[in-house]
């Protein structure tokens, strides 16, 4: 039992930041914008992160700081295209390759030093309950931001006015602009919070999961958040779902290395990835369902006509 | 204050060739502030990241070496692009071209003979053809997002070579380093003028595919079908193209080019296989695709222009004591600016005061 809860446990902390950048870039594709820069604001958060919680010791102002970091270095992507409509593919990559660069330059001199890890939930009488009280109430607080998150953006995508004007924009930006909404500021808010959202995963990554900052550390999660994207339909629950899956593929590849099972760790390794291509067969498979769930103008420039 | 695009009546001739000038001096305007708040002074930077490397001849072949991987790809990727087919795996299609290019050295060691290198080379562009091929089929026969699978593969390729290097390829010989036998001497891709420095033919190879597909997209019917279903895929459709097809096309075409490369790279500059082959050339070769506007020709200029941020990386790093990710972060720059400065093709820019707006609400 007691192994039980704690395979659990390293699969929540391996399937949060999955499910944080996907659930930030879900709301940027409900949008109609297709921001393949996930990876470029994870590894940014994380180093942001890590390098305010080293210098400052306090790991939560290094959380607020990854935030901020993915926030701002999204804003980069939303003035390239948005406001100059450039090509949303080729600037999304331009974010992943300018953040991986730049996030090795600045971590340069945090490469090896011990960093801080934000302390696990305690709460007295609570915690100590068997079994259920570790996975309810001692978890790392990014966990339980992500569940939050789960349930705010389904709710607000689904409950209120503005998440169902937003989701008419994803589908229709000129109808959208024709009935008079905002389409340019609702997209830049909705990138900007995928920003958060990325940055706050790759926080997560240099604050909870490996507290130290390794160069290129994300290890492609941010792609995998984009494919679990096009997994979850663009549904926030199934996003949840599909990031446990492939956490649990994460740690399930890991112990193996551990158990020493006869089997090349490289293969092992590349599990994970392997996991994502099979994934994407297994949903893109039925054309006319995809089409059904995918935003119709995702992906497409809009320029307004004034 | 806000900016607005204009729709140009047509494109701009005049921008459209001078944007990636005004990129690149917009990436050393932005390269002059990070270097001074990293406490340097630009001048002095500038001088040794982008003089200092290219001043001397055995310094321009290293230039050769660094540019032809680039260019061979970005080649490859230009037919992609234009075809609006995302082919972003170059580096997986790169390393599997040096893997499989590389069994006949590795496998058959002391095989000698004038015909060792041509075998080579094709099948290094056979692997990498194959590799790409996944990708290809999976999006015509499964519909599946090619950007996600062919990124997916470049992680698998990179294990993959690892596994290979620390197992059943590594040198019984080798001191247990994870590196192959070093190639015999007709395994090894020659040099051009060993008299003067180390470039290698690998060089020559990306020149002439520069050409080559330069005359494909602009002389043959082929290159007329990439560009129409690259701008409008119906009326490629009513013209009796088959997109399918073309998804093949683009992507074994790009990974051929990606594998050439690779093997070009391991047989040339490295002359064994090692845990890591690239330092990023796959990602790098799409900067180079877009600096160059899709243009082969475009792409060699480009592609010289990004080997030498990666000279001037190592030669920071050297001398300035600066992370030579500084290469890294200029190339994502350029991507960026040049990105950017594209829009001023297709629009013009007006700069909107929040009094002229106020007005325009009012009417």
């Amino acid at each position: 039992m007691e192994i039980a809860v704690n395979i659990l446990l390293t699969i929540a902390t391996a399937a949060t930041p999955l499910l944080i950048a996907a659930m930030g870039e879900l709301v940027v594709e409900r949008s109609g914008v297709l921001n393949l820069g996930v990876e470029g604001m994870m590894i940014m958060g994380a180093v942001g992160g890590f390098g305010a919680g080293y210098l400052t010791g306090s790991p939560w102002i290094g959380l607020l700081v990854a935030v901020a970091m993915g926030a701002v270095f999204s804003l980069l992507f939303a003035f390239m295209t948005l406001t100059l409509a450039t090509n949303q593919v080729a600037t999304g990559l331009s974010l992943t390759l300018l953040g991986l660069g730049l996030s090795g330059m600045m971590g340069t001199s945090f490469v090896g030093q011990p960093g801080e890890r934000l302390p696990n939930l305690d709460i007295p009488g609570l915690t100590s309950i068997p079994v259920v009280g570790k996975l309810f109430f001692g978890q790392d607080p990014v966990f339980y931001i992500s569940i939050a998150l789960t349930i705010a953006v389904a709710w607000f995508l689904f409950r209120t006015r503005t998440g169902l004007t937003l989701r008419s924009i994803g589908d229709s930006h000129t109808s959208a602009h024709a009935l008079g909404i905002p389409v340019l500021r609702y997209r830049y808010l909705a990138v900007v919070f995928g920003g958060a959202c990325a940055g706050l995963a790759g926080g997560q990554l240099s604050l909870v999961y490996t507290p130290q900052w390794v160069e290129n550390m994300s290890a492609g999660r941010g792609w995998i958040a984009l494919a679990l994207v096009v997994f979850a339909s663009w549904r926030p629950w199934r996003v949840l779902g599909g990031a446990y899956i492939f956490g649990a593929v994460w740690i399930g590849q890991l112990h193996a290395q551990a158990f020493g099972i006869p089997v090349p760790s490289q293969l092992l390794s590349s599990l994970p990835y392997l996991a994502t291509v099979v994934v994407l067969v297994l949903i893109s498979r039925n054309k006319r369902l995809t089409m059904m769930n995918t935003p119709a103008s995702l992906g497409q420039p809009f320029v307004p006509d004034r | 204050m806000r900016i607005e695009l204009v729709k140009r009546p047509q494109r701009s001739v005049l921008f459209s060739a001078l944007s990636p000038f005004i990129a690149f001096v917009l990436t050393i305007v932005a390269g002059a502030i990070l270097f001074a708040l990293l406490g340097v002074n630009p001048l002095t930077a500038f001088g040794i990241y982008f003089i200092e490397p290219v001043s001397q001849v055995w310094q321009l072949h290293e230039l050769a070496i660094k540019a032809a991987p680039l260019i061979l790809i970005a080649v490859g990727l230009s037919v992609c692009y234009r075809a609006n087919i995302w082919n972003i795996g170059a580096e997986g299609q790169f390393i599997l071209g040096g893997i499989v290019g590389s069994i006949v050295p590795v496998m058959f060691p002391t095989l000698e003979g004038p015909l060792v290198l041509p075998l080579m080379l094709l099948l290094g562009m056979v692997g990498g053809a194959a590799y790409a091929a996944i990708p290809a089929f999976l999006k015509t026969r499964f519909n599946t997002n090619e950007i996600l699978t062919s990124l997916m593969l470049v992680y698998v390729a990179q294990l993959f070579l690892d596994w290979l290097v620390r197992g059943p390829w590594r040198d019984p010989q080798g001191h247990g380093f994870p590196q192959t036998v070093q190639f015999n001497a007709s395994a090894i891709l020659p040099e051009l003028f060993p008299s003067s420095g180390r470039a290698n033919w690998g060089f020559v190879f990306a020149l002439v595919a520069a050409v080559l597909v330069w005359i494909l997209m602009n002389r043959v019917l082929k290159g007329f079908e990439v560009r129409v279903l690259g701008s409008s895929p119906r009326a490629g459709r009513f013209a009796g193209f088959s997109l399918g097809r073309m998804v093949f096309f683009a992507f074994m075409l790009s990974g051929a080019l990606a594998g050439l490369a690779g093997i070009s790279e391991v047989s040339g500059a490295i002359n064994q296989l090692q845990p890591v082959i690239s330092p990023g050339y796959g990602f790098t070769a799409i900067i180079v695709a877009f600096l160059g506007r899709l243009n082969p020709l475009g792409i060699v200029a480009a592609g010289l222009v990004l080997a030498l941020t990666y000279l001037g990386g190592e030669a920071v790093q050297s001398a300035l004591g600066i992370s030579d990710k500084v290469a890294r972060v200029f190339q994502g720059m350029l991507l960026f600016f040049v990105l950017g400065c594209d829009t001023l093709i297709h629009y013009r820019i007006r700069l909107v005061g929040f009094g002229a707006s106020r007005i325009e609400e009012a009417r």
